[in-house]
């Protein structure tokens, strides 16, 4: 595919990604801060969030599967899923933790099950659009091409 | 006196006279002989009448001045003493004229001469002086007369204010008697009781009109118990007669109202009838004496005793006419007491059951809030796993057609999604709980942006849009900023929706008080002050136009209007309803704001939102008018915080600043020291590496800690900034920042501390404060806002809100 095309794809794919609310302008500060000197910076920030992220969706799981629940350790894995997503954008996964840290509160177990099952969802949701977003990038980049600033 | 002329000078003369007398006595005892007393018996006889006559002349003044001093009055003791001279000067001539019977010497003769001469004298005075004084002795007694009756007259005036006090006793005691109780029966009944008691009457009975007013009953009497109830209607022309007058009028005893007793074999004593009137509270105006132009009045009758000669005296009849007042006054205070403990009781019960209700629309708000927030998460749970599918059954492989159907799933999903937050949050817009976000903001900036997410949608619909703000708007202001976005974003994206071609105008001004008086927002009646001011934006656009019938509908839940449905906006009647009253953003992509509740929001901001139109096809104006307030007149907090758009900001870089960041989770990345340290205290990697990017991006050098004591330990005066992220619960940042204070002293020594936080609530603020941080930042941090941050820090060794 040539590169011209490749590119409007991307830009495509980047637009329809904030405007369906998968990413919102911290992501866009992110990728500002990428440059010479630090080229793959976005990539980085986003791999560590995956890895973050995934690990604290187990411990969560882990967490609520106990008997007794600690609803404390559970909020407090929560805050930091939502802190990690909103330092990178992922505004969906962001926007369950509120009602997660709600029920959390209320100590209401089948809820926080609920909740997350739904930030599992979002947070698949957002890892795949990520992951084809970077495979854009890199086709764009091995057909030559410089990839395009979407604001 | 005769005896002068019988005396003749004494010696020659008694010679002659005795040659005269017996010539007369020879002459008459020619004539009468024998019968003659002799000389010497009229002589004794003279002499004697003279002595008793001297004698009762001397004793008339005695018996005179004796009388006289014992009475203490008379005026007139000259007159007596005049007059006692005259009688005792006659008295003296007469005893003189003992002597002179015989023959008598000359001294004799000489005294009898001055004696006489001085009774002539003074009988003279006397007799002249008498025509003066008689008169007045006759009028002593005329006067004497006069006085008499005018002391008839005084006692009998007496009698009369003797009687008119007692009337006024009388009086005082009966209205006494009946104002002291406030109870209607024992009103008439006790003026009854005192009115016979006073006047000794025989009946005294008191006639009310009935409810219908055609009839007056029989209700009180004195004596006589009626058991059955007498009425008479009100029609009678005795009765017009007494109601026609407010004084005592003579009635006849076998008329209606005072036959009370059997005919019998009794002459019926006199009676007299009075009106009362039966005052009501509506009488008494504020500023008129209770009129009697009332038609209610009851009829009072008094009667007489029988068989008795009494008749009725005026005083008796003022007495009546008094007490037919006082009554009049008395009832109606009872009627006023009643009326107003009636009401009293009324609104009591009024408030029992406003109280009931009041609960239960608590109770029944509260369990409708509770339905909603069960029902919001339940209905957005599976929502979102439909969303969340679809859309990766979008990136699956797909034939064209189905792929059109899942792009519509997830479009129409997408729209409930929206409209179910919108739900939420209007209930709780509705309830009053959602507050305002307060803060101090750039309002042309505010509006730029507003533009700036426009523009795009606007250049593809080929549309112009302009803006205009007028050079008065203030640059900074104090109000919500997301809000107020909300708002703008959404009647501009309407204006940009609904325009197929043509242009955008936005204008904001200052409302000046004659705007503010817009005749379809009468309720807003604004008073821009020292510290608001009205805020007016009016975006007009070249569209569809509204109806002008339709426009009052427009901002009232779930109207269809037909021009909306007909055309291909994209939204139902019920979008565009939802819309101008919630604003939801179907249009706008790149900003995914959800919730707008623009027209709650202006309620909110005390301000108001119309829309004008010409009508169909000829475009329409939004005008809002919110109140936002003026900075600077010390109505904010004195914590700094940092603008998030900055008028200007420098290119700057921060070469060689050491920074420090801070984490919480111990991991501790690499530590590479700079001057500016960033202290994140709860941030996870990801965000710490964000920051981290961020800073290095402009040029610092970043320490990253992993903990507090790390921090602690770690810190130097080398560095300049540290970081801290204080929006973790139940981790005390706060310590750092005392402990660096005290470490290091005073300003110019130690590292500038500035907290992150993602809310701006008062606690924060105060702690911050408290343990004198030199800035707070609100997260998320931009590139631009943390460059500003740091050129100001290095600047001023503050940051100020800007």
């Amino acid at each position: 595919m040539e590169v011209g095309q490749l590119q409007r794809s991307f830009v495509e794919y980047m637009t329809s990604l904030f405007r369906e609310g998968f990413l919102d302008a911290q992501f866009s500060q992110l990728q500002q801060l990428q440059d010479d000197s630090n080229p793959d910076f976005v990539v980085e920030v986003v791999s560590l969030f995956f890895e973050d992220s995934e690990r604290l969706l187990n411990d969560l799981t882990m967490a609520l599967d106990q008997p007794n629940v600690d609803f404390k350790q559970v909020d407090a894995h929560v805050h930091q899923l939502k802190g990690s997503s909103s330092s990178v954008g992922a505004q969906r996964v962001k926007n369950c933790c509120v009602p997660f840290r709600n029920c959390c509160e209320e100590q209401n177990t089948e809820a926080c099950l609920r909740c997350l099952q739904q930030i599992k969802q979002e947070y698949l949701l957002v890892k795949n659009k990520l992951q084809t977003l970077f495979e854009l990038e890199q086709q764009i980049v091995a057909a030559g091409g410089a990839i395009p600033m979407v604001q | 006196m005769v005896e002068a002329t019988t005396r003749s000078p004494p010696s020659e003369p008694s010679m002659h006279f005795r040659h005269q007398l017996s010539s007369i006595v020879d002459s008459c005892n020619c004539i009468i002989d024998l019968q003659l007393p002799a000389d010497d018996l009229l002589m004794k006889y003279q002499y004697i009448s003279d002595f008793f006559i001297a004698l009762a002349y001397f004793s008339i003044p005695v018996e005179l001045i004796y009388f006289v001093k014992k009475s203490a009055v008379f005026p007139y003791r000259w007159v007596l003493v005049q007059f006692g001279a005259f009688i005792v000067l006659c008295g003296a001539t007469h005893l003189i004229n003992l002597w002179t019977f015989n023959m008598h010497t000359r001294n004799v003769a000489l005294v009898m001469t001055t004696a006489k001469v001085l009774t002539a004298l003074v009988s003279c005075i006397t007799a002249l002086m008498l025509v003066h004084i008689i008169p007045d002795l006759l009028s002593v007694k005329t006067r004497e007369l006069f006085l008499k009756k005018k002391a008839a007259q005084l006692d009998r005036e007496m009698g009369i204010i003797r009687t008119q006090e007692e009337t006024g006793r009388h009086v005082r005691m009966l209205t006494h008697e009946i104002r002291s109780t406030l109870d209607r029966h024992t009103i008439l009944k006790t003026t009854l009781v005192e009115l016979g008691r006073t006047l000794a009457l025989e009946e005294c009975a008191l006639w009310m009109p009935t409810r219908t007013g055609l009839e007056l009953q029989l209700s009180y009497t004195l004596r006589h118990q009626n058991p059955v109830a007498l009425t008479v209607p009100i029609q009678l022309p005795i009765i017009n007669q007494v109601f026609g007058t407010n004084r005592v009028v003579k009635i006849s005893p076998n008329s209606p109202v005072a036959r009370l007793r059997p005919a019998g074999k009794y002459m019926p004593g006199e009676v007299v009838a009075v009106r009362v009137p039966l005052l009501h509270l509506s009488n008494f105006q504020i500023n008129d004496w209770p009129e009697l132009s009332t038609k209610r009045y009851a009829l009072m009758v008094l009667m007489l005793p029988s068989d008795s000669a009494r008749q009725w005296h005026v005083h008796e009849l003022e007495l009546v006419e008094v007490v037919a007042d006082q009554v009049a006054v008395a009832l109606s205070h009872a009627a006023i007491l009643e009326e107003s403990m009636r009401a009293r009781d009324l609104l009591m019960e009024q408030n029992v059951a406003l109280d009931l209700a009041r609960r239960e629309a608590e109770m029944a708000v509260r369990a409708r809030n509770d339905f909603l927030a069960v029902m919001n998460h339940e209905m957005r749970t599976p929502m979102h796993a439909i969303i969340a599918l679809s859309s990766l059954l979008q990136e699956t492989d797909l034939t064209l057609e189905q792929r059109l159907m899942v792009e519509t799933i997830l479009k129409s999903s997408n729209l409930l999604a929206t409209l179910i937050n919108d739900v939420l949050d209007l209930s709780r817009l509705e309830d009053g709980s959602l507050p305002l976000d307060i803060d101090t903001f750039n309002l042309p900036a505010l509006f730029r942006e507003v533009l700036n997410l426009i523009k795009p949608i606007a250049s593809v619909k080929k549309l112009f849009v302009t803006l205009s703000l007028s050079s008065d708007l203030p640059e900074y202001v104090i109000g919500d900023e997301k809000r107020l976005m909300q708002i703008l974003l959404n009647v501009v994206g309407n204006a940009v929706k609904f325009s197929k071609e043509g242009s955008v105008s936005i204008s904001a001004f200052v409302a000046k008080s004659d705007s503010l008086r817009d005749p379809r927002a009468p309720e807003v009646f604004a008073v821009p002050s020292e510290n608001y001011f009205y805020l007016r934006v009016q975006v007009k656009d070249t569209g569809i136009g509204i109806n002008p019938q339709d426009i009052p509908n427009l901002f009232s839940k779930f109207t269809q209007t037909q021009a909306l449905a007909t055309t291909n906006s994209g939204g139902t009647g019920l979008g565009l309803a939802i819309c101008m009253r919630y604003g939801v953003s179907q249009f706008l992509g790149v900003l995914s704001v959800c919730d707008f509740h623009f027209a709650m929001f202006v309620n909110l901001m005390e301000g108001h939102i119309w829309i004008e139109s010409e009508g169909l096809g000829k475009g329409s104006t939004a005008i809002f008018i919110i109140r936002l307030g003026i900075p600077g007149r010390a109505n904010e907090s004195k914590l700094p915080f940092v603008a998030k758009l900055p008028a200007n900001h420098m290119q700057m870089t921060f070469q060689g600043l050491k920074v420090l960041v801070m984490d919480d989770n111990g991991s501790g990345l690499a530590v590479v020291y700079a001057l500016v340290w960033l202290v994140n205290d709860l941030l996870i990697r990801v965000s710490r590496m964000v920051t981290k990017g961020l800073l290095t991006h402009l040029g610092c050098d970043v320490t990253t800690v992993g903990s507090r004591d790390e921090c602690l330990r770690v810190v130097t005066q080398e560095h300049k900034v540290v970081f801290m992220d204080v929006s973790m619960p139940g981790i005390d940042c706060y310590e750092v920042a005392v402990v660096i204070h005290e470490r290091f002293g005073k300003r110019h020594g130690r590292p500038l501390i500035v907290a992150l936080t993602g809310n701006t609530d008062r606690v924060t603020k105060e702690n911050c404060m408290r343990v004198g941080m030199d800035g707070v930042i609100l997260k998320p941090v931009s590139v631009d806002k943390m460059r500003s941050v740091l050129s100001e820090l290095l600047e001023h060794e503050v940051v100020l809100e800007s």
